[in-house]
C-alpha cells in the first residue's frame, strides 16, 4: 500500500489554489471558501501551512464578508452559513481571529435560528441539521455560543434522531454519515453526547466499513474516502472507533492516492480533488498516522489550533 | 467529485473542456453582473437557468431567481394565471437542474420554496417524485421531498406506509424505504391509530416482512437495523424505572463511625465514611432521567431533619443522568447510638421524574433500609501508614461463603417494592421466542454473522424480560459462545463483539451472590484503614468494557487490573469506592479517568501500565466535562501561572489538572504510562497535596 506521499499532496493542493481557469476550478467557483478551508487544513495537518501567502488568503477571505456579517463562497457571492464557518476556520488556522468582528458574525448566525431551535442556511430559509452544527461550531470558535438558544438547538437535533441511532437533515430524514457527523459534532460541542445512543449508533457506524476497508456513508453504498472523515470523527466522538479496523481503513485511504501527481480521490483510481485530499489526510490524522498533526473531531481543526482558540490569554 | 476515472485527458478532451470552462465562466460573470444590478430580464433569467443546469449547486444563482420571482409576483397583482405561469417556469428550471444533478440541495430547496408560494399542483409533485425515485430509489433528497409533499397534502401515514411496502416489495434492498417505514410506523403506533393498537397486532406482521429481506440475503444490511428496532419496540419499557439503589431495599447498615471493626467485621460499612463523614444514597434508573429532587423523591426517616439534596452523577455536568446521589451527612446528625433507624425512600407518587425522551416515571416504588450508627463520628486522625496498599495475589484470600448480613447485592435481589410491576405482555414474549426460533432455523441453514448477532441479542433480551427473572441468565453460555464465534467470523469488528462479550460476562458474574462469591476477597494483614473490606477482584477476565454497575454499588475495593478496558464509563455510580486498581489496561487519555472526578471517597488509585500519553487522538474528550464542550469553566490564566511556576506546558497539562485537582488521593500509581516522567510526577505532587504514596514511593 506504500506510504502517504505528503510532498506530492502539498504540491497538488498548491497547484489547485493557483489554477483559476480550468474547468474544475470554474465548477468549484461557488464554494471556493470551502475549498480554501479543505486545502489549507490539509496543508496544516501535513505541517506545510507556511508555504502559503497568509496575507493574500486572509484579505481574500475578508473580501467575501457581507454587511450582514455572513461570508459568501467567493467574492460577490451571497452570504451563507456554510461559507461563514469555513471563513472563520481559515482565519483560525492562520491565528488571525482578531480580524473577525465577532459581534457582527454572531448577529448573522443568531438571526438564522428559528423558533423550533433549528437553523436556516441563509435568509431564504432552508433548514438542515448541517446548519445547526455550523452555527454551533462557528459561535463556539468565536466564544459566543451563549448568544443562541442552545437548549432548543439541541432539542431540534434530537428530534432528527432515527431508529438506527443516526440523524437526518430534518425530522424524519434518513441517517447519513455526513449528517451524523454534524449532529454528533453539535452535540459534542454543547456537551450533550449523553443524548446519543452510543452503542446503537456505534454499531451502525462501524458497519459502514466494507470489505475493501473503506467506509460508506449509508448501508449498501460504495465506500468513499470522504466518509473516512464523517464516520471516523463520529466514532471517535462517541468513543467507539475501536469497533472498526484501523489498518484496513489506512490501507484504503493510501490506495486512493495519486502517487504520481498527488491528491486523493473518492475510490482507488478515480480522479483526485481537494475535497477528498483533505478528508483522506484528516482521516489518516484521526487514525494517528505518523507524521500528521492531530485533528480535533468536533471542530474539524488541528488540535493545536483548537487549543490556541480556547487557551490563549 | 465522485466516481470520475483518473485517466489523463486526451488532447482533444482538454480542448473541449477548456472551451466548456470558458463558456461556463462567461455565464457566471454575466449572471453575477445581473444579480448585483438586479436585472431580471427574460434574457438574464435564461442565462441564469443555463448556469443552473450546468451547476445546480450555486446558491447565489437560486437566490437570484427567488428575488426575480418575488419581484414578478409583486407586479402580478395576484392574477392567478400570471402567478401560475411564474411558478410553473420555476418548477421547470428546477426539474431540468435535477435531471442534471439529482443530489443538488439548492435545486430541491428551490422547489420547496416555490411550493410555499402557493403553487397548488401537488399531484404533479408525487408523479414527478415517482419517476425520480424509480430512477434512484435511495436518493435521500427525493425521500425528504416526498415526506414534505406528503405532509403538505396531508396524505395519511397509512398510504405512505403502503408506498414503502410497494418499494420494498419491488426490491427489499432499500434501506431508505425501511427507514421511512420506521418513521411512519412510529407515528402510527404512538398515536394508537386504528389498526395499530395494541402494537403486538402490528409487530408480528412487521417481523415477517423483514424476515423476507434478511433471510433472502443475510449479508444485505437493508433490513438489519429495522429488525433490531422491532425487537426494541417489542421488549422495551418506555417509562423510567428504578433498577437498583444503595443501600439496597431491605438492607441493614451498621455504621461504625471512623473506627473499624476487626475480626469478622464484614457486616459493616466502614472506613469510607470517616473519610467524608457522609453516607451516599444512590438511585440507579433504567435510563437517564431528570427531575430527581426532594419533591419527587420522598425520604421518610426519624433520622432526617431537613431535605436531602439530589445530584445527577453525570460526567458531562448534565441535568440528565441515569444515576442520582444524595449524601446523608453523618457528622451533623443528632442520633441515638446503637438505635436502628428506618429510612424509607419512595418515588413515582408525584410527577416530575422524566426520561430524556419525555416519559414519566411510571411505577410508584419504595426502597426501605435500616441504619444503625454505633459510634459517634469524630474527625479522622492522620495515621502514618507503614506501606502502600498492595494488590498482590498473595495478599488476598477468597471467602468460603458469604454471610447473609454482608452488604453485597446482586441482580437477583429485590430492588424495590413496586406497586404495579411493569411487564411486557405475554404476546411480546411470544414474539421474541418466535424470533429466536426463526433465527435458529436460519443458522441451521447458513452460517451468517447477522444471524448469530441477532440470536445473541434476542437471547439477551429474553434473559432481561421482567417475567423471566426467576430463570434469568439461562442463556448466558450460549450468548458468550455466539460472540466468540462472531469475533472469528468478522474480525473487522472484533472489538465490537468483544465489548458485547464483556457486558454479558459481567452480567453473569453479578447475577447472584453465588456467582459473585468466587470474585470476593478479603485482604490478609491489611493496614487498618482497609481491613474488613470486601475486595471485588475482576482482574484478568479479558474485559474490554465495564458494565452491570447497577449491581456493584456496594463495592468499596475493586480490582480491574489486567483487562483491556479503554474506558471506565459508568464507574461514577460506585460512590463507595475507595480503592481502585486499573493497572494493565488500555486507558488512553486523562479524560478516560473523567468518571473518577465524581468519586469523593476514592483514596487509592492504581492506573499504572496503561496507554496514557501514547495517543494523539483523544476518544473521551467530548464525553467528559471540558471547556471545549462548554461544560466546564476553566480559569486558564490562573492555570498558566501555576504551570509556569512549576515549569510545565499549560497546553499539555490542563486535562490532567482538571482530573486530578478534584481527587483526594493518598496513593497513586501511574508508572508504565508514556506520560509518567519525572516532570509529570512533580506536577502530580503539586496538584495532589493529599498524596502520600506515588508509584510505591513514600512521599513523606
Ligand atoms: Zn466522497
Amino acid at each position: 500500500m506504500g506510504e502517504l506521499v505528503t510532498d506530492k499532496h502539498v504540491k497538488y493542493i498548491l497547484s489547485v489554489e493557483k489554477r483559476k481557469d480550468d474547468f474544475e476550478s470554474v465548477v468549484m467557483e461557488h464554494l471556493r471558501m470551502n475549498g480554501a478551508y479543505w486545502g489549507l487544513t490539509a496543508l496544516d495537518l501535513m505541517g506545510k501551512l507556511d508555504v502559503v501567502d497568509v496575507n493574500e488568503v486572509v484579505s481574500w477571505v475578508m473580501s467575501c464578508q457581507h454587511d450582514s456579517g455572513g461570508f459568501g463562497g467567493n467574492v460577490g457571492h451571497d452570504p451563507h452559513i456554510l461559507y461563514t464557518l469555513s471563513a472563520v476556520q481559515v482565519l483560525a488556522l492562520f491565528d488571525k481571529m482578531d480580524l473577525i468582528d465577532a459581534d457582527k458574525v454572531t448577529n448573522y448566525i443568531v438571526g438564522l435560528q428559528n423558533e423550533d431551535g433549528s437553523f436556516s442556511g441563509d435568509m431564504w430559509g432552508e433548514v438542515d441539521t448541517r446548519f445547526s452544527y455550523i452555527a454551533i461550531c462557528c459561535l463556539s470558535i468565536i466564544h459566543r455560543l451563549d448568544k443562541i438558544n442552545v437548549e432548543k438547538a439541541v432539542k431540534y437535533i434530537i428530534s432528527c434522531k432515527n431508529m438506527d441511532g443516526g440523524f437526518g437533515c430534518t425530522p424524519g430524514g434518513e441517517s447519513h454519515a455526513g449528517q451524523i457527523f454534524c449532529c454528533v459534532g453539535a452535540l459534542a460541542l454543547t456537551g450533550s453526547l449523553d443524548l446519543v445512543n452510543k452503542d446503537l449508533l456505534g454499531w451502525w457506524l462501524c458497519e459502514r466499513q466494507v470489505k475493501s476497508g473503506g467506509l460508506n456513508g449509508r448501508p449498501e453504498k460504495l465506500p468513499d474516502v470522504c466518509y473516512s472523515w464523517w464516520v471516523l470523527s463520529s466514532l471517535i466522538m462517541i468513543d467507539r472507533v475501536h469497533w472498526i479496523s484501523r489498518e484496513k481503513l489506512i490501507k484504503f485511504i493510501l490506495d486512493c492516492q495519486d502517487k504520481e501527481k498527488g491528491g486523493i480521490s473518492d475510490r482507488p483510481d478515480d480522479a483526485v480533488d481537494v475535497f477528498h485530499t483533505y478528508f483522506g489526510v484528516a482521516g489518516l490524522s484521526l487514525l494517528e498516522y505518523p507524521g500528521l498533526k492531530p485533528i480535533d473531531p468536533a471542530y474539524a481543526l488541528p488540535v493545536d489550533v483548537v487549543n490556541r482558540i480556547f487557551f490563549k490569554k | 467529485m465522485h466516481g470520475r476515472p483518473r485517466n489523463a485527458l486526451k488532447e482533444e478532451d482538454t480542448a473541449a473542456l477548456s472551451a466548456k470552462a470558458e463558456k461556463l465562466r462567461s455565464l457566471q460573470s454575466h449572471f453575477l453582473a445581473n444579480h448585483h444590478n438586479r436585472i431580471y430580464t427574460k434574457e438574464a433569467l435564461e442565462g441564469n437557468a443555463k448556469l443552473l443546469e450546468n451547476n445546480p449547486e450555486w446558491h447565489t444563482a437560486w437566490n437570484y431567481r427567488k428575488l426575480a420571482v418575488e419581484s414578478f409576483l409583486s407586479d402580478s397583482h395576484s392574477d392567478p394565471e400570471t402567478v401560475k405561469s411564474i411558478l410553473d417556469e420555476e418548477l421547470r428550471v428546477v426539474e431540468n437542474a435535477l435531471r442534471k444533478n439529482f443530489k443538488s440541495y439548492g435545486a430541491w430547496y428551490h422547489r420547496k420554496w416555490v411550493l410555499s408560494k402557493g403553487h397548488s399542483s401537488i399531484d404533479k409533485e408525487l408523479r414527478l417524485l415517482d419517476a425520480f425515485q424509480k430512477a434512484d430509489p435511495r436518493n435521500f433528497h427525493a425521500w425528504n421531498y416526498r415526506r414534505f409533499v406528503a405532509a403538505l397534502m396531508k396524505r395519511p401515514d397509512e398510504d405512505e406506509l403502503k408506498y414503502t411496502e410497494e418499494v420494498i416489495g419491488a426490491n427489499f434492498s432499500n434501506y431508505s424505504a425501511w427507514h421511512n417505514r420506521s418513521i411512519l410506523l412510529s407515528n402510527l403506533l404512538k398515536r394508537k391509530a386504528e389498526g395499530y393498537f395494541p402494537k403486538e397486532n402490528v409487530l408480528e406482521g412487521e417481523f415477517e416482512l423483514v424476515h423476507n429481506a434478511i433471510f433472502t440475503d443475510p449479508d444485505d444490511q437493508s433490513g438489519w437495523f429495522y429488525h433490531l428496532w422491532l425487537i426494541d419496540q417489542t421488549v422495551k419499557i418506555d417509562a423510567p424505572l428504578l433498577v437498583s439503589s444503595w443501600p439496597s431495599h431491605g438492607f441493614n447498615i451498621t455504621l461504625q463511625g471512623n473506627k473499624c471493626l476487626h475480626g469478622s467485621g464484614l457486616s459493616v460499612i466502614n472506613s469510607t465514611l470517616p473519610n467524608t463523614g457522609t453516607l451516599p444514597i444512590i438511585l440507579y434508573f433504567n435510563q437517564a432521567v431528570e427531575g430527581v429532587n426532594s419533591s419527587t423523591v420522598n425520604v421518610k426517616s426519624e433520622l432526617l431533619s431537613g431535605n436531602l439534596v439530589w445530584k445527577p452523577l453525570s460526567t458531562n455536568n448534565s441535568n440528565n443522568a441515569q444515576v442520582w446521589v444524595a449524601y446523608l451527612d453523618i457528622r451533623n446528625l443528632e442520633v441515638q447510638l446503637s438505635k436502628t433507624y428506618v429510612v424509607e425512600i419512595s418515588l413515582g407518587h408525584s410527577k416530575g421524574i422524566v426520561s430524556s425522551s419525555g416519559y414519566d416515571y411510571g411505577h410508584p416504588s419504595r426502597v426501605t433500609f435500616e441504619l444503625c450508627i454505633q459510634t459517634a463520628y469524630t474527625e479522622p486522625v492522620e495515621q502514618q501508614e507503614g506501606k502502600s496498599n498492595s494488590w498482590k495475589d498473595d495478599d488476598f484470600q477468597k471467602f468460603d461463603h458469604l454471610q447473609e448480613s454482608e452488604p453485597i447485592c446482586s441482580a437477583d435481589q429485590v430492588t424495590s417494592e413496586i406497586d404495579h410491576i411493569p411487564t411486557t405482555s405475554g404476546r411480546c414474549e411470544e414474539a421474541v421466542v418466535n424470533e429466536i426460533n426463526q433465527f435458529r432455523d436460519l443458522l441451521s441453514e447458513i452460517d451468517c454473522k447477522i444471524g448469530k448477532l441477532t440470536l445473541a441479542r434476542l437471547l439477551t433480551a429474553v434473559d432481561s424480560l421482567p417475567s423471566s427473572r426467576a430463570n434469568n441468565m439461562v442463556n448466558t453460555e450460549e450468548i458468550l459462545q455466539l460472540y466468540d464465534d462472531l469475533m472469528r467470523l468478522d474480525p473487522t469488528h472484533y472489538l465490537y463483539y468483544k465489548d458485547e462479550h464483556s457486558l454479558v460476562l459481567l452480567r453473569q458474574i453479578t447475577s447472584s451472590r453465588d456467582s459473585l462469591l468466587p470474585y470476593c476477597h478479603y485482604k490478609k494483614n491489611a493496614i487498618e484503614a482497609f481491613a474488613g473490606y470486601v475486595c471485588l477482584r475482576l482482574q484478568n477476565l479479558s474485559l474490554s468494557r465495564m458494565g452491570s454497575i447497577e449491581n456493584l454499588l456496594w463495592v468499596q475495593t475493586l480490582d480491574l487490573s489486567h483487562n483491556q478496558l479503554r474506558s471506565i464509563e459508568g464507574l461514577e455510580a460506585m460512590q463507595l469506592l475507595s480503592c481502585l486498581n486499573l493497572s494493565h489496561n488500555k486507558l488512553g487519555s486523562f479524560t478516560a479517568l473523567g468518571p473518577l472526578r465524581l468519586l469523593k471517597s476514592l483514596k487509592v488509585l492504581n492506573i499504572s501500565y496503561n496507554e496514557i500519553g501514547s495517543h494523539s487522538i483523544d476518544t473521551r474528550r467530548y464525553l467528559c466535562s471540558s471547556p471545549l464542550s462548554h461544560t466546564e469553566e476553566f480559569a486558564w490564566d490562573q492555570f498558566e501561572i501555576f504551570a509556569g511556576s512549576i515549569g510545565i506546558s499549560a497546553a499539555t497539562f490542563w486535562e490532567p489538572f482538571l482530573i486530578f485537582q478534584s481527587l483526594n488521593l493518598t496513593e497513586l500509581d501511574i508508572k508504565g504510562n508514556p506520560v509518567a516522567d519525572e516532570n509529570f510526577r512533580s506536577f502530580l505532587v503539586k496538584v495532589l497535596p493529599t498524596l502520600k504514596w506515588l508509584d510505591e514511593e513514600d512521599l513523606s
